[in-house]
């Protein structure tokens, strides 16, 4: 069954002009067509303004289609009355970690998702201790989100979805504002929670490398979407890729051009190791 | 330099005093705050003096750090004794120079206004370090919870006033480092009348206003996310009971209070002039 399931998805918002007139309209998304399928790693990788932030807002009923459907969980986002459901199963991690904390303390605010959609006391408690251990925050958890680094910031948003149990978590550029740290840290709780509660992710970045691991790779530009395949197929596409203002990924570049100048090795590197390999093998 | 205000910030360590309901520490503290203004007598500051000095024995925030919290009502409790130093009448003259006299009543009211002020604000900012601003706002929230037949939003005001509390210090670091990216821009924030350096303050301001938009924005839809949908139906992490430690947290309040008033009622102590 597909976790999440989009179907000629536009959505389009008023331009306006410095007094604020309509003076036409902006399509963000361009009839897209998306599938995740349950337990899956999703990523979708874009240049700034391609759209890539408002199809993962349409993904938990932020944003309403204008036109076309999304189906989360079976359920349609448009239906108000499916609202809450549609926030339930599909959590939000955003950009900013400073503008997602709401608790002064970070146990309280990992627990203020379960609190407002109505989670026992006692459940609570353990969903926290649970969600906190997962991302690696444990010994942090009596202490003020002012303290912690980036990385630790958003590492506290991400327990925090992950204590409503949702089945999915769409990750809008979590690391955008990270420094190298920051992302390793980011990245390796996503992988952790991959394999430990086997949630549906949707990866929002525009960091080549952190698509390597993705079951799925969806390339967007200007509200389409253009490339679509495993990690391996859309890095074999080089050339593409930079028609769309991509940069592949150093290794894969590496590997790329030493192809063109005659070595025999794969297309679609992506992985160091993998380089090394295909070189030591040419001897 | 804006760092250093520590009113409403949190203290986060383990203590009796973190340990207590917020209820009991929002109206011990007022009761508190009560107690000062209803009574001058010396024997009655002695009482409060020691009853503070428990608390924050009590509470293991460092006294330094209450002092410093002292720091943004200098000015103020130096006009306040002044004024009142001065211009109180009473009792007989100690000092007079000029257009300027000094009474016993001047000398004590100012005295006692100082140390009111002084207690004041080392008491409710010690209800603020002990309490997490969660903990204030659930507290708050069921306090005022009879308002709410009234068709009061106490859940959204007290939602609001946690927030505001929460993102205090991250605008103060915003106002530090757009201050900081104007001065490197060649704006003057040191010089000039006060009229002119409230104008120099402008180009602070708008950035700052903007981005507190934007971040208000950000927050509303986080929380959105995290199916936030106003009081009803929430559930509470840490809900508010009362344990035999608030009860007697209470009564020591109520003992304290009641006996600051009687010994200021009944009990003709008097040191010199207070």
């Amino acid at each position: 069954m597909n976790m999440i399931h989009a179907e000629k998805l536009v959505y389009e918002y008023d331009k306006r002009d410095e007094e604020g007139n309509v003076i036409g309209t902006n399509r963000a998304i361009d009839g897209v067509d998306i599938d995740v399928p349950q337990g899956s790693f999703v990523a979708v990788l874009g240049h700034n303004g391609s759209g890539k932030s408002t199809l993962a807002k349409h993904m938990n009923a932020i944003l309403i289609p204008t036109g076309g459907t999304v189906w989360v969980d079976g359920q349609d986002t448009k239906d108000p009355e499916n609202l809450w459901d549609v926030r339930k199963s599909a959590g939000m991690v955003f950009q900013n970690p400073d503008n997602q904390i709401i608790g002064t303390v970070v146990e309280e605010d990992v627990g203020f998702g379960p609190e407002n959609i109505g989670i026992p006391t006692d459940e609570i408690w353990e969903r926290v201790g649970e969600s906190l251990r997962l991302v690696g925050m444990t010994e942090y958890r009596a202490s003020s989100p002012n303290k912690l680094s980036g990385g630790q910031k958003q590492r506290v948003a991400i327990a925090g979805v992950i204590a409503m149990e949702p089945k999915c978590i769409v990750l809008d550029e979590p690391t955008a504002m990270l420094d190298p740290n920051g992302r390793k840290e980011v990245l390796q709780a996503v992988a952790r929670l991959r394999k430990e509660k086997n949630v549906t992710v949707i990866l929002i970045t525009h960091y080549m490398e952190e698509v390597i691991d993705a079951d799925q790779v969806f390339v967007m530009d200007s509200g389409h979407i253009v490339m679509h395949g495993t990690p391996r197929e859309i890095f074999g596409r080089a050339d593409e890729l930079k028609s769309y203002r991509m940069d592949v990924p150093q290794v894969t570049m590496l590997a790329e051009e030493l192809r063109k100048r005659g070595l025999d090795i794969p297309k679609g590197i992506l992985r160091r190791e993998e380089l090394v390999e295909a070189l030591c093998r040419l001897r | 330099m804006i760092r250093d205000i520590t009113i409403g910030q949190y203290y986060p360590v383990k203590s009796r005093i973190h340990s207590l309901d917020p209820r009991v520490k929002i109206i011990c503290t007022l009761l508190f705050l009560v107690s000062l203004f209803v009574q001058s007598s010396f024997l009655g500051y002695v009482i409060a003096t020691l009853f503070l000095g428990m608390v924050i024995y009590m509470s293991k925030v460092p006294l330094k750090y209450i002092v410093k919290g002292l720091k943004p009502i200098v000015i103020l409790l130096m006009f306040t004794v002044v004024m009142n130093l001065f211009l109180t009448r009473g009792g007989e003259t100690l000092l007079h120079f000029w257009i300027f006299t000094i009474t016993e009543e001047g000398v004590r009211t100012s005295v006692f206004m100082a140390l009111r002020l002084m207690y004041l604000v080392a008491g409710s900012s010690l209800m603020t370090f002990t309490t997490s601003p969660n903990g204030l706002m659930d507290g708050m929230e069921k306090l005022l919870n009879p308002l709410n037949k009234l068709h009061l939003p106490v859940h959204e005001v007290a939602m609001i006033m946690s927030i505001a509390l929460r993102f205090i210090p991250i605008l103060l670091e915003e106002t530090d480092k757009i201050m900081k990216a104007q001065i490197a821009r060649g704006a003057d924030f040191e010089s000039g009348n006060i009229i002119q350096r409230a104008k120099a303050m402008i180009p602070i301001l708008v950035p700052l206003f903007v981005s507190a938009f934007r971040r208000a924005n950000d927050l509303a839809m986080a929380m959105e996310a995290r199916c936030y949908h106003g009081g009803e139906g929430r559930t509470r992490m840490k809900p508010l009971k009362y344990n035999g430690r608030d009860k007697a947290a209470y009564l020591i309040t109520i003992l304290y209070a009641a006996g600051v008033f009687a010994v200021g009622k009944f009990v003709p102590f008097q040191l010199w002039i207070f």
